[in-house]
């Protein structure tokens, strides 16, 4: 239970983080809030050569307001920061309703945004939200900077479309439009559990008709899924525990989940029916409130 | 620089210094280095909460945290607690109650609730908040009910 020997770095800046990352390729490894990452090293699961550690690099941290009423969250921001940070409570409704999901208070006092995602946990919270919000992520590598949509980063279990030498920066989420609900649901065994199964959804209502939703369900395939299909039927119908109904059982309709030793496929299926309709009526609730 | 390199770091208020691999957890550091043995480790990753220690006022788990990274940090140990009014609150209502039975738990127990009661309402604490607060430590013994109990008591008696 102890970790295999490393080397180690401490960059103070973006740049010379992708520097090392670039010297180094695969053999290093980025470490940010070390919540997942330094369970991996203890169990010997990973054993990079080279630990570069984002925690001494300021330029990462901290929320802002953007312009166009959408938030900017820098990767090392701590996931403790969701909860207690007035621009993210008011702009951000689903992410802070979210973030006292994940784990546990000392989890979050070090386990970063930019860290969660990734890592692209299947089970985890913020890659929903990230695809529930449309949101993008930034990436600095020596080629520069690119941006990825949340629909892009994610490829499967614990894989993302970063390269080896680039750097997650930034985190954009987009402001929600008007008369636009958000709800976050999940189903765990205790407290601060990886859920069983979560949803994510955003709504818009105009007089009683959805005329934009999105749908994104954890613990149920290899990455966040987005319900699209459910989202394009319930588009343009007038909303109400019919149509709630109809989304959930259409997103678990499009799913093949796996079974495990804390649920069945069938019942991940049950739990998607029930936790996206439950989301969906909530969101709608908060809509017109 | 996998050799040992030279940690400077404030602990329980006492400016404290030590040498550690780029791989030792500050877990590992606070025991053996600095021979600090009231930080408990149970798991080893980041399941159990036993190995809770504050780092800069947050509640962390010292096996999730490398020792290189607490240099420059002012660190919170069980050991520290007595120095603390919330701490004496905690220790006073944990030996009132009864909250530890074999007490391997108990350090993580004490820190993560030295968190809560630091930001706690002073109207006092409800349980549902407290079980909240503690469901990322295990305990094997006590059924937590005691737990809950003496933080709640803890919580409501702040002073001496």
């Amino acid at each position: 239970m102890k970790a295999a020997p490393f080397e180690y770095a401490r960059p103070e800046t973006v740049g010379e983080a992708v520097d090392v990352l670039t010297e180094h390729g695969e053999e290093a490894k980025l470490l940010a809030g070390g919540q997942s990452l330094v369970p991996l090293l203890a169990l010997r699961f990973a054993q990079p050569r080279l630990l570069v550690d984002l925690n001494g690099v300021d330029e990462l941290s901290g929320i802002r307001a953007l312009d166009d009423g959408g938030v900017a969250i820098g990767a090392m921001t701590r996931t403790r920061a969701l909860e207690t940070d007035p621009l993210v409570r008011d702009r951000l409704p689903l992410a802070h309703e979210a973030a006292p999901l994940i784990a546990h208070r000392a989890i979050r006092n070090r386990g970063t945004v930019g860290g969660s995602l990734a890592h692209a946990d299947a089970a985890a919270e913020m890659p929903a939200v990230l695809v529930a919000l449309r949101g993008t992520v930034t990436a600095r590598g020596p080629a520069g900077v690119r941006k990825l949509a949340a629909g892009d980063l994610f490829r499967g279990h614990y894989t993302t479309a970063l390269e080896p030498d680039e750097v997650l920066t930034e985190v954009r989420l987009p402001p929600l439009g008007p008369n636009t609900g958000t709800a976050f649901v999940e189903h765990v065994r205790r407290h601060g559990d990886f859920a069983i199964v979560g949803a994510g959804v955003t709504l818009t209502l105009e007089q009683g008709r959805c005329t934009d939703a999105t749908i994104a369900v954890i613990g149920v395939a290899d990455r966040p899924f987005a319900a699209d299909a459910a989202v394009a039927v319930l588009v343009g119908q007038d909303f109400g525990e019919g149509a709630a109904h109809a989304a959930g059982v259409g997103a678990a309709a499009a799913l093949t989940p796996t079974s495990d030793v804390h649920a069945s496929a069938a019942y991940r299926k049950h739990l998607t029916e029930v936790l996206v309709r439950r989301a969906l009526l909530l969101a709608a609730r908060r809509a017109v409130g | 620089m996998a050799e040992p390199v030279r940690i400077d770091v404030v602990v329980n208020g006492e400016q404290r210094a030590g040498f550690a691999e780029p791989r030792t957890t500050l877990a590992d550091f606070l025991r053996e280095e600095l021979a600090l043995t009231g930080t408990h480790l149970g798991c080893e990753h980041g399941v159990c909460g036993a190995c809770t220690v504050m780092v800069g006022g947050d509640a962390v788990r010292s096996c999730l945290m490398l020792a290189v990274q607490a240099a420059g940090t002012q660190v919170t140990t069980v050991e520290g607690l007595a120095d603390d009014v919330h701490g004496r609150a905690l220790q006073r209502a944990f030996t009132a109650e009864h909250a530890l039975q074999c007490g391997f738990c108990t350090p993580g127990f004490l820190l993560t609730a030295l968190e809560l009661l630091r930001e706690a309402d002073p109207g006092g604490l409800g349980d549902d908040e407290i079980r909240e607060a503690i469901s990322g430590n295990l305990c094997r013994c006590t059924g937590y009910e005691n737990i809950v109990t003496a933080v709640r008591t803890a919580g409501g008696n702040i002073g001496g």
